[in-house]
C-alpha cells in the first residue's frame, strides 16, 4: 500500500472529475489541497464531520436545467450542435457522422468504454470512418498516479482537420454577452478534456479553441462560440506536474499521518488537517471545499494573507496581523527589512487617528 | 484602495470590528427608498423566483412564482412587481421643476430610489429589464401594460448605477464597504449578513463572531441566488405541492423565510447609513439624478423606444467616456468633502496638507503665452506625508475648489505651490484670496470638475434616452415573442 492510500486509509475516496482538476489550479502553493486531492480525501465528507455548512452542492434546479439543454442539444442526432458547427467550422453539408460511444457493446464497465473511445477516436484521427460528432465520450488521465475517467459533453472532428472539444452549459448568453466568472470555469473544465485527449492523439491533432455552446438570450435556443484556453493548459500542466512531485510534500509530513475520515474523531481529523501545512487566500472560498476551514485557522493564526491580496501586497514582507500593527506604532523595534514599511505606517496611522478624531 | 485602508483592515480585524472609512455620508438616501429583494430559481438566467419589495420595513409586499418555469406565472409577477414599482417611480418623477439657465432644463422634486442588497442584484434587475422592456401590450403573446413599461425603468436604473456616484439604484453591500472598513476579505465583505456582522454586529458578539453567523446553513443568503440545500429541502417540495394541488402557500412561506431576514438587513443598513450626514457632493448627485429621471420621464411620455439590446461601438465608447469621468469625479468630489477619504490619498502621495510656513505675495511673472506681468503668489506648506506630485502639476485645495494652483517646487519636507487664479482682477491678490501663514491646508490633483458645477451633460454626451441621437434599434416581433424558457 503507498503512502497516500495509507494516509485514507479504509475510508472510500473521491473520484475526480474535470472540474476537481480544473480547480487544482486555484491554489498551486497549498500543499494541503495538493495531498487531499493526490490521496483522493472526500474533502466535502471531511467537512461535514467537522460540522461545516456545505454550499458545494448543486440546486437541483440547475442540474434539471443543464440536463434538459444537454439533452435538446444532443437529440436526433445531435441536428443542433451539427448546424452550429457547420457555421463555426465550416463543416461541409455532408459531414454529419454521428457516433455515441457510449455503448461499447453492452460493456458498461470504464476500462471497456475509454477502451471504445480510443478506439473509434484513433480511427476518426487516422482518416478512418466517418465521426465527426463523438458523443459521451471516456477519456482518461493521469492524476497523481491515480487513473481519472473525464467524460466531456461532445468530441467534434473536422475531416482531415483536429478535433475540438465541445462543451455544453446552461447558462445563458444574453446579448452575446457572457457571464465571466461562468465562462472561464468553463474554459478551465473544457481544458482538462483538451488535455487527455491531447494525451491520446498528440498535440497537433487537438484544437486549443473549445466549443462553447449555450441558451441564447432568454430562449432554448442553443448558440455556439470559441474560446481559447491555451492559457488555462499551462496552468494546468503546471498544476499536474507538481502533484507527480508530491513525493517531496510527504516527506515533510508526520510519519504516520491519517485521515481515515470514517475511523477518525472530528479533532483527530482536525488536528491530521493542521498538522499539513496550508496557504488560505480569500481566492480559496470559491475554489476548494476546505475554505471554511482553512480560512478560520488563518485568522486565529492573524495570517494577513486572509484579508485579501491587496492587503498582503500593500504590506509586502509582514506576515501577520499582529506584526503589522507592531510595527505601525513608534517606539516598537522594526527588523532592518521592515523599516520602510515600518515608516509608511506609522504615517499612516497618524493620518487615521487625526481623521477620525 | 490605498495603503491607508489596507492599514485600517488589519486594524478592524485585530479589534474585532468595523472602523469608518467615511466621516459623511456620500450617497443620498432618499426620504422613501424603496427596498427590492429579489431572488432567482437556479440555473436560469432571468427566471424570477420571487420578492419583497416596498418602503416600509415593517410591511414589506411578498411576490412570488409559485412555479417559476411557468412563462405565465413569470409574466404575471412583473406585472405585480410593476404594480408595486411604476405608482412609486410615476408619482415622485412626475413632480417636476424648470431650471432656469442658459438652456433651462428640467428637473424632478426628488427621484425614486431602489435599494437592492448586492450587486447581484442590480445585474439581475438589468436582466429582468431586458427580458421584459420589448414585450408587446396587443396582439399575439399580450402581455400586461405594467411588464414592458417596469423594463424600461429597470433598464434605465440598472443603466445609471453604473456611474459611480448615482443613488437611483443602489446595491447595499456597495454603501456599507464605501462607508466602512472590516477585518474581512473583499470576497467575505460581498455577503450582506457578513458585512453586518462586523459593522453592526448583535449585542454581547463581536465582528467575526457575528459574520460567522453568516455562514451558518440556517442564515439565508442574501440572494439573487438561493441556497442549493434550500432548493432541495424546501423549494423543490414546496413547488410540487403547488403543482399537485394550486395553492402557493408553501412557496410563499418558504420563499417569505429566506426573504426577510435580508429585508430586515437592508432596512437595518439604511439605519447606519442615515445616521451620517449627507456630503453637499452627494447633494449635487442626487440633483443630477433628479434631472436624469425627468428626461427619461419626458422620453417615455414622448412616446420614445425602449432602449436597444447594445450599443453601437461609438455609442459604447462614449458610454466608457463618460463612466470614466463619472467615476474620476466622484472619487475627487469623496475626497474633497470628507478629510478622511482625502487620507486615503494623501497615504498615497497624490495629496498632502500642511500649515503654510511662508507666503511670497508680491510674485508677479508674466505667464506662458501672456504679455502682461500678473501676480502669481508662491505659498510654501511644511507636509510630512510622502508627497508624490511632480514639479507642474496642477493641484486644487478642498478648502478652496475653485482656485487652481500649480506645484512649482519641492523639498524634503516642504511644497511650494503657485496660485494662479481666483484672486481678483486688482493688480494685486485680493484679501483673502491667497492662503495665509499658519494656515493648515491640503492640496491634491484630484479634480472634482463637474460633479460640483453643471447639473448636466454637455449635450454631445447625451445618451439618446435622454433626447441625444435616436436609437438604432427598433424592436421587432420576434423580440415581443421571444421566449422565455
Ligand atoms: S482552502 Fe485550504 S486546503 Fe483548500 S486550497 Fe485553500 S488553503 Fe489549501
Amino acid at each position: 500500500m503507498n503512502r497516500l492510500d495509507a494516509i485514507r486509509g479504509a475510508t472510500p475516496g473521491q473520484d475526480h472529475n474535470a472540474r476537481s482538476i480544473a480547480a487544482l489550479a486555484a491554489n498551486p502553493a497549498c500543499d494541503r489541497r495538493a495531498i487531499l486531492d493526490a490521496a483522493a480525501i472526500d474533502k466535502p465528507r471531511l467537512m461535514r464531520r467537522l460540522r461545516f455548512d456545505d454550499r458545494w452542492g448543486q440546486s437541483p434546479f440547475a442540474i434539471q436545467r443543464n440536463q434538459q439543454f444537454t439533452d435538446l442539444v444532443k437529440a436526433n442526432g445531435a441536428a443542433h450542435l451539427l448546424r452550429l458547427l457547420r457555421t463555426l467550422l465550416d463543416l461541409p453539408i455532408e459531414e454529419a457522422g454521428y457516433v455515441n460511444l457510449e455503448d461499447a457493446g453492452g460493456n458498461e464497465g470504464q476500462v471497456a468504454r475509454h477502451g471504445h473511445t480510443r478506439r473509434i477516436i484513433r480511427q476518426t484521427a487516422e482518416g478512418r470512418g466517418r465521426a465527426t460528432i463523438l458523443d459521451r465520450p471516456l477519456l482518461r488521465l493521469d492524476v497523481a498516479g491515480a487513473q481519472v475517467y473525464l467524460e466531456p459533453d461532445v468530441i467534434a472532428f473536422q475531416l482531415g482537420g483536429r478535433f475540438h472539444i465541445v462543451a455544453i452549459k446552461s447558462f445563458a448568453i444574453v446579448d452575446d454577452q457572457a457571464d465571466t466568472p461562468k465562462v472561464s470555469a468553463a474554459a478551465r473544465e473544457a481544458a482538462v478534456y483538451v488535455h487527455a485527449l491531447r494525451a491520446l492523439v498528440g498535440r497537433d491533432l487537438v484544437s486549443h479553441d473549445v466549443i462553447l455552446v449555450c441558451p441564447r438570450d432568454f430562449t432554448n435556443e442553443p448558440t455556439a462560440t470559441t474560446v481559447d484556453v491555451r492559457h488555462q493548459l499551462v496552468t494546468l500542466a503546471r498544476q499536474l506536474s507538481r502533484l507527480t512531485r508530491i513525493e517531496a510534500i510527504l516527506d515533510r509530513l508526520p510519519e504516520n499521518l491519517s485521515l481515515d475520515l470514517d475511523a477518525l474523531s472530528p479533532a483527530q481529523i482536525e488536528a491530521a488537517v493542521a498538522a499539513i501545512p496550508a496557504r488560505y487566500a480569500p481566492q480559496c472560498l470559491s475554489a476548494c471545499e476546505l475554505s471554511h476551514l482553512c480560512r478560520r485557522e488563518a485568522h486565529d493564526l492573524g495570517h494577513l494573507d486572509a484579508l485579501g491580496r491587496v492587503v498582503r501586497d500593500d504590506l509586502g514582507g509582514i506576515e501577520s496581523v499582529q506584526t503589522a500593527l507592531r510595527v505601525a506604532t513608534p517606539g516598537e523595534p522594526v527588523a532592518d527589512d521592515q523599516a520602510e514599511i515600518a515608516e509608511r505606517l506609522r504615517h499612516v496611522a497618524r493620518l487615521y487617528d487625526e481623521a477620525v478624531a | 484602495m490605498s495603503l491607508l485602508h489596507s492599514y485600517v483592515k488589519v486594524k478592524a480585524r485585530e479589534q474585532g470590528r468595523a472602523l469608518p472609512r467615511a466621516t459623511v455620508r456620500h450617497v443620498h438616501l432618499a426620504e422613501a427608498p424603496m427596498v427590492f429583494v429579489p431572488l432567482r430559481l437556479a440555473g436560469e438566467a432571468a427566471a424570477p423566483l420571487g420578492a419583497m419589495v416596498g418602503t416600509d420595513p415593517a410591511r414589506p409586499t411578498l411576490l412570488v412564482v409559485p412555479q417559476p418555469r411557468n412563462r405565465d406565472l413569470r409574466f404575471q409577477f412583473l406585472a405585480d412587481l410593476g404594480a408595486v414599482l411604476l405608482p412609486y417611480i410615476d408619482r415622485i418623477s412626475r413632480q417636476v421643476e424648470t431650471v432656469e439657465a442658459r438652456t433651462p432644463f428640467e428637473r424632478c422634486l426628488d427621484a425614486p430610489q431602489i435599494v437592492v442588497p448586492s450587486p447581484g442584484g442590480v445585474e439581475f434587475a438589468a436582466k429582468l429589464g431586458r427580458s421584459s422592456r420589448f414585450r408587446r401590450t396587443t396582439g399575439p403573446y399580450a402581455v400586461d401594460p405594467a411588464v414592458p413599461m417596469l423594463g424600461r425603468w429597470l433598464t434605465f436604473l440598472a443603466e445609471q448605477s453604473e456611474f459611480a456616484g448615482s443613488s437611483l439604484m443602489v446595491a447595499m453591500t456597495d454603501l456599507l464597504t464605501a462607508h466602512w472598513v472590516t477585518g474581512q476579505s473583499a470576497a467575505e465583505d460581498a455577503d450582506l449578513a457578513a458585512l453586518l456582522g462586523w459593522i453592526d454586529p448583535p449585542e454581547g458578539l463581536t465582528g467575526p463572531e457575528a459574520a460567522a453567523l453568516a455562514d451558518d446553513p440556517l442564515t439565508p443568503p442574501a440572494g439573487p441566488d438561493t441556497h442549493p440545500e434550500f432548493d432541495r429541502q424546501e423549494l423543490q417540495k414546496a413547488i410540487e405541492h403547488y403543482d399537485a394541488t394550486g395553492s402557493a402557500a408553501q412557496v410563499e412561506e418558504a420563499l417569505h423565510g429566506q426573504l426577510r431576514p435580508t429585508w430586515d438587513r437592508v432596512w437595518q443598513a439604511i439605519g447606519l447609513l442615515s445616521a451620517l450626514k449627507e456630503s453637499p457632493g452627494a447633494t449635487a448627485r442626487w440633483e443630477r439624478d433628479r434631472v436624469h429621471v425627468a428626461l427619461h420621464r419626458a422620453w417615455i411620455d414622448g412616446g420614445g423606444l425602449p432602449q436597444g439590446k447594445r450599443d453601437s461601438a461609438v455609442a459604447a465608447a462614449k458610454r466608457l467616456a463618460r463612466l470614466e469621468a463619472a467615476q474620476q469625479s466622484f472619487e475627487a468630489a469623496r475626497a474633497f468633502d470628507d478629510p478622511l477619504v482625502m487620507a486615503e490619498y494623501r497615504a498615497d502621495g497624490v495629496a498632502f496638507a500642511g500649515e503654510v510656513v511662508a507666503v511670497d505675495l508680491t510674485r508677479r511673472i508674466v505667464p506662458p503665452g501672456g504679455k502682461r506681468e500678473v501676480p502669481r503668489p508662491l505659498v510654501t506648506i511644511e507636509t510630512s506625508d510622502p508627497v508624490r506630485l511632480a514639479k507642474g502639476k496642477k493641484v486644487r485645495s478642498p478648502s478652496r475648489p475653485r482656485q487652481s494652483a500649480t506645484i512649482a517646487d519641492l523639498t524634503e519636507t516642504t511644497v511650494t505651490v503657485q496660485i494662479d487664479d481666483g484672486m481678483g482682477r486688482g493688480g494685486q491678490p485680493a484679501e483673502g484670496s491667497v492662503p495665509a501663514v499658519g494656515t493648515v491646508i491640503c492640496y491634491t490633483e484630484l479634480d472634482p470638475g463637474e460633479s460640483r458645477r453643471a447639473p448636466l451633460p454637455p449635450r454631445e454626451e447625451t445618451p439618446w434616452t435622454h433626447g441625444g441621437p435616436p436609437p438604432e434599434y427598433v424592436p421587432t416581433d420576434d423580440d415581443a415573442a421571444e421566449p422565455w424558457s
